[in-house]
């Protein structure tokens, strides 16, 4: 609660502070200053670069000054700091991942737990997509098809990708191919709803216009329908990427040899908080970067997104 | 080039209320080749039905369509469509949108160049082929759709409101080029709008419809398209015989939607 309270003024006492800064060299020319309705007017408001650095150091400050860090030059008094085994202090953690990087953890180095999770979502996220992507498509296309899958696709899209966790286990144990089936899941069916509103998303004055033009269906299919239903793969693709990103973890902590979840899931085991704090900021850096990775991708495939 | 008949046409269908709706009931029509023809009516009286019919994306209840010795049974290459906006295709270029139709045709690629920019010059849009679908303006996209439409090379030309979605000043620039390639290509050209000028003006032959039954109400021959190629657009609608057209089609349309108003006022 205090540390709540602590928080907020930090938040408000920086807010008030850029403020005050920002009036004073303001660029007074582009067309948003002269706007005299921001509240509401969703254009007009900007992402603060300031406002995120200084957030990101009030975090790292605020940890610092309830954990004792040699880093921060304000401390908290000594009895609300928190014993390193509840929190580590910000420089035990990052020694910690020094640590590990060099010597490794648990007959395998850090990179290798990394580089075993992200393989496994890329490899469930591309067989999901193989079959999910015709799938969908084969959905747009056609009544039987539609209504054939639309109950199994329906039933299993609310299914928690971790409910499946035990089944999977059950049938296919702890292996590899176990961890790729079960991402395979997550990834299969929102990457067919995705195919499938793309193509449900196609003018039809864009189909007539091919046919008028001379295009066959195949023709149609692959200048028109499949171009056309890009945008709406790829924004399936960033929630896929994401939830296989989840999934992935999700199943190390239960069962596995290696990954980013079960370095955490094993160093909880044993206490070691710094281990579980840095495998936690390591996975969000990782989530992170492949949903930035997916962004640009987007921006260099598919340039026309939204401007139909 | 062949004519484009319009064979005692009926479109009766159901709607899911269990209502039955006709469209259109028993239109005929003959459009000789080359001939520019401009569609009017209120909303309902089935000018797009009958557009679609043509184009071959509906199969009439009744009658049938026939373009040159051929039988109309479903879309194909001998009649291009132009529609009001947002047909062409974003994932290309303007050039390669404009090359389509040869492209799907199996053409080979320098003559397909050739094509294009000869196309694009006539449309007034030179040098813009390497441009983005999304740069142009909704003029100049119109532009594109009309060219694309003429790589084809098609029999019939069919534009459904083509330059509905413009502004008054770019429509009236567009209503210009479009006299322009009728009088180049000599093509047939069938055009639907709901501007009582732009129809006068695109219209070497006007056919009003009416509603409920969606039919043919009147048609006339007129000689302002004709003239429209050479003279200035402006000068051809302060016409006293303009005005005086524009008056007596407008009063013609006010008295088919108070009929309708009163239809329905007396129903229930």
């Amino acid at each position: 609660m205090t540390l709540f309270l602590i928080y907020a003024a930090l938040l408000v006492a920086i807010w008030a502070l850029t403020a005050f800064l920002t009036r004073q060299i303001a660029r007074r020319d582009g067309l948003t200053a002269r706007k005299t309705v921001t509240f509401g007017d969703e254009s007009a408001i900007r992402s603060s670069r300031v406002a995120s650095v200084a957030s990101v150091v009030v975090i790292f400050l605020i940890w610092g000054a309830f954990t004792g860090s040699a880093w921060t030059p304000i401390h908290a008094p000594v009895d609300w700091q928190m014993r390193p085994i509840w929190l580590p202090p910000p420089e035990a953690v990052w020694h910690r991942l020094l640590d590990i990087a060099d010597r490794g953890f648990r007959n395998f180095t850090l990179w290798e737990h990394l580089a075993i999770s992200i393989w496994r979502v890329f490899a469930g996220f591309f067989f999901g997509a193989l079959i999910g992507i015709p799938l969908g498509f084969a959905m747009g296309l056609n009544s039987f098809l539609r209504g054939w899958f639309d109950p199994i696709v329906e039933f299993m899209r609310p299914v928690p990708p971790l409910a499946l966790i035990p089944l999977v286990i059950i049938w296919y144990g702890i292996d590899e191919k176990a961890k790729i089936i079960l991402l395979f899941l997550a990834a299969l069916w929102i990457m067919a709803i995705a195919a499938r509103s793309g193509v449900a998303g196609v003018k039809l004055s864009k189909v007539h216009a091919a046919y008028s033009l001379g295009a066959s269906k195949w023709q149609l299919l692959r200048h028109v329908i499949m171009p056309n239903a890009l945008p709406d793969i790829f924004t399936g693709a960033r929630v896929a990427m994401g939830v296989c990103w989840g999934t992935v973890v999700a199943a190390e902590l239960v069962a596995a040899e290696k990954g980013a979840g079960f370095t955490i899931m094993v160093a909880s085991r044993f206490m070691q908080t710094d281990i579980v704090l840095m495998g936690i900021i390591l996975i969000g850096i990782i989530g992170y970067s492949i949903d930035m990775a997916m962004r640009t991708l987007e921006r260099w495939l598919v340039p026309w997104k939204g401007r139909g | 080039m062949a004519d484009l008949i319009v064979d005692d046409v009926s479109m009766t269908f159901a709607l899911p209320n269990g209502s039955r709706i006709e469209a259109l009931k028993n239109v005929s029509l003959d459009i000789r080749k080359g001939e520019l023809v401009s569609v009017l009516g209120p909303s309902g009286c089935g000018k797009t039905t009958l557009l679609n019919i043509l184009a071959g994306f509906l199969a009439p209840t009744g009658g049938r369509v026939i373009l040159g010795d051929a039988e109309v049974s479903g879309p194909d290459r001998a009649r291009g469509m132009v529609f009001q906006q947002g047909a062409l295709f974003e994932w290309m270029s303007v050039a390669r949108n404009v090359g389509f139709g040869p492209r799907m045709a199996g053409r080979k690629r320098a003559e397909i160049d050739r094509l294009v920019e000869g196309l694009l010059d006539s449309v007034g849009l030179r040098g813009f082929g390497d441009k983005a679908i999304y740069e142009l303006s909704g003029g100049m996209q119109q532009r594109v759709a009309l060219a694309r439409c003429l790589a084809n090379d098609p029999e019939v030309i069919l534009m459904d409101e083509p330059l509905g979605a413009l502004d008054a000043l770019t429509r009236e620039k567009m209503q210009g080029l479009v006299l322009k390639l009728w009088k180049e290509t000599g093509k047939t050209i069938v055009l639907i709008t709901h501007s009582v000028e732009e129809a006068l003006l695109l219209g070497a032959r006007l056919i009003v419809m009416a509603p409920r039954p969606g039919r043919i109400h009147a048609e006339y021959r007129l000689p302002f398209a004709e003239r429209g190629a050479g003279e200035d657009l402006r000068a051809l609608k302060r016409l006293p015989e303009f005005a005086a057209r524009r008056e007596e089609i407008l009063s013609m349309i006010w008295e088919m939607e108070e009929e309708i108003m009163g239809r329905a006022e007396a129903a229930p």
